[in-house]
């Protein structure tokens, strides 16, 4: 269970983020969605302990991060966030190989090799794990990034916007690989999600913030209403039932 | 095939155009001679290989040397501070085996001190540490060069001999001081390697793998400054030397893993430091400065690749 109590991130005299109080439970998407500047991307680094909070507390599975160290935490929790490059030139299997390093400390054991090559299958990215990240697309590349979070092998893990920049094949993919990586390995998966309607489709829960604070929170059944989401993103939506569920309108 | 070149290299400038027969009393004792210049050689291809890779990973950036943060200018200042006060005797009031450790010394109190309060202030970011650090060394570089104005012009003969890099600048007297620290410092770099691969992500994977990212940083920074302090006192500046050694080992070794590219970047740096070393001595017959051809060849060389690849 993740627990936020009363955090706050100043940024400055006038802008704030918080005071905020969250709980997502174990298991499951958690979807963080809301307007652009809401605070969703920075609750969830902070979560992550990439970012340092100003007041308050986050527990992870009853470890406050901010006095938990970075070692220990990294076999708990995992996070990818939304811009990944990197310098050094790596194949697939050598990055993914790096989401060991809390358990092995770089010194790769036969049942690390087991895991990764189980993270790299998970994502279909067999045939790719020879490649260089840089002669792959957009959409791979993001595959091999969440598969090194996944072999990381984290109860929890936390994903800024992996839909950025992706089409609609590879969104549909990537949503489909996290919902079985929720299921079928247990993770707890928390996710920033621009497109509510893939929040409504695939999360289990949903967190809508606003302005710096938690706004609302429920299952896609609840949140799915035209009343929340249009007091949520300040845009007249209209939710629609379509053939595989609802869909927010609001074009 | 580099350790090969090396060998060669290393022993080109060992019997080349030694006048004596091979293998008679007087080769070997001219080879004698030259081996100090070898074993300098290895220390500071080993200095500015390594301390180069390392920084480029801290810094997460495959342009920069650690000769941009002021280490240079501080040297320049020193030498020129010690012939500015006291005129031409000032050269060998900064030579001996205690000044040498005094410079090492400063150079790394500056490091340490530059890092400490931009890593850990409330701007805690690398980029603006390498901006204030080139201002700073091109404060220092302007102090020296006021200096150097007021200078005699026998004085200031004597005061470029020391500022060009060279390896024979280097007295023998230093090695035994020189050795152990840079053993010690490349010792903790290279139990470090596995770390360094990481660091070498970013700041935001490495954290997420969790690495403490500012310890790590600190830690290699300031193993980074003893090489380079000892490696400018040493010789004195040779800005271009580590930027082709790292560039070139990264080019060879083609693999991210530190371990291969710290033994590749040492045996780069000898290659390129003896054989322009050789180059120098035995092409164009002048006992010149071997900084001036490393910062041709890797000027150029800079220059051909930004050009040719785009991208680092």
């Amino acid at each position: 269970m993740i627990t936020a109590t009363g955090v706050v991130k100043k940024y400055s005299e006038e802008v704030a983020i918080g005071p905020l109080d969250l709980t997502i439970p174990v298991g499951g998407i958690t979807a963080l969605v809301g307007p652009n500047g809401a605070g969703k991307s920075t609750l969830l680094t902070m979560i992550g302990r990439l970012l340092g909070m100003d007041e308050g507390t986050i527990e992870i599975a009853g470890y406050d991060v901010a006095r938990t160290g970075s070692k220990d935490l990294a076999k708990i929790i995992s996070i990818l966030r939304q811009e990944n490059h990197f310098v050094t030139r790596l194949t697939v299997r050598q990055l993914v190989g790096f989401g060991r390093f809390p358990h092995s400390r770089g010194r790769l054991t036969p049942a690390d090799e087991e895991h990764i090559s189980r993270a790299i299958d998970f994502l279909d990215l067999g045939e790719l794990e020879g490649r260089y990240l840089d002669q792959l697309s957009g959409g791979q590349r993001q595959r091999a990034y969440v598969a090194m979070v996944l072999a990381q092998d984290t109860e929890y893990v936390l994903l800024d916007e992996p839909l950025n920049n992706l089409d609609m094949r590879h969104s549909v993919q990537m949503m489909q690989h996290l919902a079985r990586a929720a299921t079928e390995l247990g993770r707890t998966i928390v996710i920033v999600l621009h497109d509510i309607n893939f929040a409504g489709h695939y999360a289990d829960r949903i967190c809508a913030m606003k302005d710096g604070r938690v706004v609302a929170v429920g299952t896609p059944g609840e949140m799915m209403t035209d009343d929340v989401l249009t007091r949520v993103f300040d845009t007249e939506v209209e939710v629609v039932d379509g053939p595989r569920g609802r869909l927010a309108v609001y074009y | 095939m580099l350790a090969v070149l090396a060998a060669a290299s290393g022993a080109g400038n060992l019997a080349y155009g030694n006048p004596m027969p091979v293998g008679s009393e007087g080769f070997w004792l001219i080879a004698e001679m030259r081996s100090t210049n070898l074993v300098v050689m290895l220390l500071v291809a080993f200095c500015q290989g390594i301390a180069t890779v390392s920084f480029q990973t801290a810094a997460n950036n495959r342009i920069i040397t650690p000769s941009i943060m002021g280490f240079e200018s501080l040297y320049r200042l020193v030498q020129t501070g010690a012939v500015f006060l006291l005129g031409a005797a000032g050269v060998v009031a900064v030579q001996g085996g205690l000044q040498f450790l005094l410079q090492v010394l400063l150079m790394v109190v500056f490091a340490a001190l530059l890092y400490g309060w931009l890593l850990s202030g409330r701007f805690a970011n690398l980029q603006i540490m390498l901006l204030i650090g080139i201002i700073l060394g091109g404060g220092l570089g302007a102090v020296a060069t006021f200096m150097q104005r007021l200078l005699s012009p026998s004085e200031f003969d004597v005061l470029t001999a020391r500022l060009l890099g060279d390896v024979s600048n280097a007295d023998a007297g230093y090695l035994p001081l020189a050795v152990p620290l840079v053993a010690l410092a490349g010792g903790c770099l290279w139990l470090d390697a596995r770390r360094l691969d990481v660091l070498a992500l970013g700041r935001e994977a490495a954290v997420n793998l969790g690495l403490d990212h500012r310890r790590e940083t600190m830690k290699v920074l300031l193993l980074v400054s003893v090489l380079m302090a000892v490696s400018t006192a040493l010789v004195g500046p040779l800005t271009f030397l580590g930027f082709l050694v790292a560039m070139l080992s990264y080019q060879l070794a083609d693999t991210h893993d530190h371990r291969y590219v710290f033994p590749v970047a040492w045996l780069t740096g000898f290659v390129v430091l003896s054989g322009a070393y050789f180059v120098l001595r035995h092409l164009f017959y002048a006992e010149g400065s071997v900084g001036i051809i490393i910062e041709v060849v890797g000027g150029g060389f800079f220059l051909v690749h930004i050009l040719r690849k785009g991208r680092l």
